[in-house]
């Protein structure tokens, strides 16, 4: 029993959508007007880590580095007619990373003054030492230039939290109105926002001072027959995205229209949530008598807001190096795309294939300046013309693979986690052929359409995969013909993207995104966005998942 | 000053509620002090150490409510955390389904804090997870472990005159072995409320002899197959789990609002109805001496000793106080922990009486399918195997299942002996049918 149980608690009744007894993401719960009040100075920061840096080092460390963190985020919940939660939380601290003795050692603390960051920097070396006892390599960091003083900030146009609570809880309160006017029996909707202040000091001589803001907001529909007993649900099809509160204004241009026969809305950057839950609350009880999926192989035809977590799931996971060298082999796992893997010069997919690592990308959730161990940002290739042609890497990792630059891949969810790898956002590029949706849509002559996240698991070494999706329309000799329920497709990753036929072009390009992702132990999460265009994939297994029960 | 004693909790408390000017007011301390070391490839890779303690002011005007935390001490600070609260409060909206404080309550006493595991130094982290790496060093394995430790206490006390104090402490260690090939892989993971038993090098054995087992697996087809799932296939405090799943289904307003699988058809709830094999009781109870638990939920309410099925029939719901006002029910908490009734045969007894099966050693990546009945899916790992006339034949390669914890114990052959994991008193299970519906190559 711990902690995170004890708090956890009133959030296992909440259901499966949302948790809205939960205070917050951690950190301490403050007035909403705290998170405007500027805190982080950038002079008094680079005091204070300059006295963890000479700590460290007095105490013997070869490297060290400081994360300064303000840590802001707000979540507002809701249900039908009523809110359930809003709750504006702050974290602040520091924490030193160290190599001492040719072994890693790390201690945060919420004490952030020079004799409290001094201590910490002790702390850490001396868990170092520790620790090196039972090491057998040391630890070898990619050499890393000093920036000197430096800044970035996500280039939003408003900030979520300059924005009235009243304002965020009466849009969301519209969006239920909107479902249940459209024959929704209930509505839970939900706002996060976060901004990340962090200063990042180390001994190559880099100060480096940001201003990171993401933003989601999120529903869940559920229609149900009470005669039959039967319920069904309809996610929001948005995304989480590293932009300010402009993406909760929708504009027209950033609107695509899905498959004629649909009715479904593609948006870009940014979405209309009223919009949405409409269209949701009826789709919701279209589910409820929708066709029952014939089991057999289908071509499907994949929508950016589903396609995003097939790419995090399949492509993502498995070419982080640290993975693939087997450091996260107690938890998430390891990787089927090892080193010997790579040699063998097997296709990773088809030749339309091309998957971009990017950390600059605009409006993404993984764009920063500087990742958090002082590395400049980057996009670099992970599959050219369906072939595996890098990894994603951090300091230390990058002489495994022989190369002498880390890629900007290390993430802390917080001061008091210690950095480690995380995903970059990885997204398929657009076909370079002009083809929209319904042109893709008219050469497919038995398949299934599918929007939307659904449920997904793969296996430890991302071979094996099976994902649903939130709405499922079946393709008949070139047309959209009605929905579709009880659809899961079961693939293995080589044999799915080796079976990707094609990709529309760029005006159909689309971000989704995890705003959670999990991993590491203790488990940290990171966010993380996967644009792509709708793409085809053909003769993939779809099984029915309906059951009989009771 | 992570965990305060009973005394030293209550003058803080009284002292914070002494600074309300709210109708209801409610304080609680939470404090937590521990540390963790992760290993990989036969080295430390990262270890931590988190000490913590906060305070959580709830404040009440009317039926508005207003909540916020601070973690220093000073009375300064608490003031302005009792504040702040006040001033959220009288901003808040006016909450429909407002319930007042609970007043003075009666818990039970569970013994959950163990001195020596309050007492882990870095040092003990260290030498537990070289054990690990020594042993798989000298059989030339690689290996992968995590340990974390904690020592805390929750306090709770509000004008209403509630007053509540619990310690406890808590070990969770996982390793995975693999092979250097990456031919096979075996884990072992266990958790403790007192550290006395626990051995790194004992479990990691554990792991090695599966890892070193599950060489050459063989590929069988997918399909419906009689399994012997370990506890570590039931319950797992890093992912969803299938029993897990079922428990967190047992919430009475979903099931009245009709969107769970305790839904009844026309309306009402599934409590009172059959839907498991009789064998299959499940309960909770924060006193058990093997997983002694919290005897308070977050809000107040005593975690007695709960019946959820018995003998294959719904017993009990879990319920906000608000939901069971409104319907009319007792306001029973959600568990923190959950017990299997189980017999006496060991994993090995359960394959000794299997003429064809498969014994599944733990479950992965585990995530619902379809809500209505409960379908999951994920896949086996770290060593599953063929049982032929009660032994086990030979390793086979991974499959991915599509099963519902309801159809599941509907099925059940027999149950094994209970043993403590995540938290929890989990017996093997020994089930036909269970749906395996695609093969994976993972190891």
């Amino acid at each position: 029993m711990k902690r995170r149980d004890f708090v956890g608690l009133t959030g296992l009744a909440a259901g499966a959508l949302f948790l809205p007894s939960f205070p917050g993401f951690g950190g301490t719960l403050v007035d909403p007007a705290r998170l405007l009040e500027p805190v982080m100075d950038a002079g008094v920061n680079k005091r204070l880590a300059d006295a963890a840096l000479n700590a460290a080092k007095s105490a013997g460390a070869t490297y060290a580095d400081v994360r300064i963190g303000r840590y802001l985020n707000q979540s507002v919940f809701t249900r039908e007619k009523q809110v359930q939660n809003i709750a504006s939380t702050e974290s602040f601290g520091a924490g030193v990373r160290v190599l001492a003795n040719g072994t890693w050692g790390f201690a945060a603390t919420n004490t952030v003054t020079e004799a409290g960051m001094a201590k910490a920097a002790q702390l850490a070396v001396q868990i170092a030492k520790a620790n090196a006892k039972v090491q057998k390599e040391p630890v070898k960091l990619a050499p890393q230039k000093g920036y000197g003083e430096v800044s970035w900030k996500t280039p939003i146009q408003q900030n979520a939290f300059e924005v009235p609570i009243a304002q965020k809880v009466e849009l969301l309160l519209a969006a239920n109105a909107k479902a249940l006017d459209n024959g929704a029996n209930y509505v839970n909707s939900a706002l996060f926002q976060v901004n990340e202040q962090k200063y990042f000091a180390s001994t190559d001589g880099s100060y480096i001072d940001q201003d990171v803001h993401r933003i989601w907001p999120t529903f869940g529909v559920t229609a149900i027959d009470k005669q039959s007993g039967k319920f069904r649900s309809r996610e929001a099809l948005s995304s989480p995205m590293g932009m300010g509160y402009e993406y909760m204004v929708p504009k027209a241009a950033d609107k695509i229209a899905g498959p004629a026969g649909t009715g479904l809305i593609g948006y870009k950057n940014s979405y209309d949530i009223l919009e949405d839950a409409a269209l949701a609350a009826k789709q919701a009880k279209e589910k409820l008598t929708a066709k029952s999926v014939t089991p057999g192989k289908y071509d499907l035809v994949l929508d950016p807001n589903h396609l995003g977590l097939t790419i995090h799931e399949s492509v993502g996971h498995a070419t982080e190096l640290d993975r693939v060298l087997g450091y996260e082999a107690n938890y998430a796992g390891t990787s089927f795309a090892t080193l010997e893997w790579k040699k063998q010069g097997k296709p990773y997919g088809s030749k339309v294939v091309n998957i971009v690592a990017d950390k600059l990308q605009p409006n993404t959730l993984g764009a920063v300046g500087y990742d958090d161990e002082g590395v400049k940002t980057k996009q670099w290739d992970i599959i050219r013309e369906g072939m595996l042609v890098d990894y994603q890497k951090t300091r230390d990792q990058a002489h495994i693979v022989g190369q002498n630059e880390s890629d900007g891949c290390c993430y802390a969810q917080s001061w008091q986690d210690v950095q480690f790898q995380r995903m970059a956002n990885v997204s398929l590029k657009p076909g370079t052929q002009k083809l929209s949706v319904d042109d893709m849509i008219k050469g497919v002559d038995k398949g299934i359409y599918i929007a939307g996240r659904g449920s997904f698991s793969i296996d430890q070494q991302r071979y094996n995969f099976q994902f649903g999706g939130t709405v499922f329309y079946a393709i008949e000799k070139g047309k959209i013909a009605g929905m579709l329920e009880d659809v899961a497709y079961q693939a293995n990753t080589q044999e799915f993207w080796n079976s990707c036929a094609a990709t529309c072009d760029e005006s159909d390009y689309r971000l989704m995104g995890s705003f959670f992702d999990g991993k590491g132990q203790p488990s940290q999460v990171s966010a993380v966005s996967h644009g792509s265009s709708t793409t085809r994939f053909n003769g993939v297994n779809v099984i029915n998942t309906a059951r009989k029960v009771g | 000053m992570a965990i305060l004693s009973k005394d030293d909790a209550n003058t803080i408390l009284k002292k914070v509620l002494s600074f309300s000017k709210a109708d209801e007011c409610e304080v609680t301390l939470n404090g937590s002090s521990g540390g963790n070391i992760r290993t990989a490839r036969n080295m430390v890779s990262t270890s931590g150490a988190v000490d913590n303690v906060s305070v959580v002011v709830e404040s009440r005007f009317g039926k508005r409510s207003g909540i916020a935390t601070c973690n220093e001490f000073d009375d300064n600070t608490l003031r302005r955390c009792v504040q702040r609260a006040e001033e959220i409060a009288r901003l808040a909206p006016e909450s429909p389904e407002y319930m007042p404080m609970l007043g003075p309550q009666t818990y039970l006493q569970p013994n959950a804090f163990a001195q020596n595991t309050a007492g882990i130094t870095p040092d003990y982290r260290a030498k537990q997870a070289g054990a690990s790496i020594a042993l798989c060093d000298q059989k030339k394995l690689s290996s992968a472990a995590f340990l974390e430790d904690t020592a805390g206490f929750v306090a709770k006390r509000n004008s209403k005159g509630l007053e509540a104090y619990q310690q406890y402490t808590n070990l969770d260690f996982s390793v995975t072995v693999r092979t250097p090939d990456g031919t096979g892989s075996g884990y072992a993971m266990a958790d403790y409320t007192d550290i006395g038993k626990f051995d790194a090098g004992r479990l990691t054995q554990i792991a090695a002899d599966k890892a070193a087992g599950s060489v050459g697996a063989k590929a069988i087809e997918p399909g419906k197959y009689t399994v012997i799932l370990e506890p570590a296939a039931l319950v797992s405090n890093s992912d969803a789990s299938l029993l897990g799943a079922l428990m967190n289904a047992f919430d009475a307003r979903s099931a009245d609002e009709g969107r769970s699988f305790l839904s009844k058809k026309g309306g009402g709830n599934k409590k009172g109805e059959k839907l498991f094999d009789p064998r299959v009781t499940i309960y909770s109870d924060p006193t058990h001496p093997e997983i002694p638990d919290l005897a308070f939920a977050g809000d107040g309410r005593p975690r007695q000793k709960t019946t959820w099925i018995e003998k294959g029939v719904v017993k009990n719901m879990f319920s906000s106080r608000f939901w069971a006002q409104k319907s009319g029910i007792d306001a029973t908490p959600p568990p923190g922990a959950f017990i299997m009734e189980g017999g006496t045969q060991s994993t090995q007894d359960l394959i000794k009486s299997t003429a064809k099966g498969i014994l599944v050693t733990r479950l992965w990546y585990i995530r619902p399918v379809d809500p209505q009945t409960l379908l999951y899916t994920g896949l086996t790992r770290d060593g599953t195997f063929y049982i032929e006339n009660g032994k086990i034949k030979h390793p086979i390669k991974n499959f991915r299942f599509n099963e519902s914890p309801i159809i599941m114990l509907n099925n059940l052959e027999a149950i094994g002996r209970p043993q403590r994991l995540a938290g929890n008193l989990i017996p093997p299970l020994k089930i036909r049918d269970f749906t395996f519906t695609s093969l994976s190559d993972a190891v």
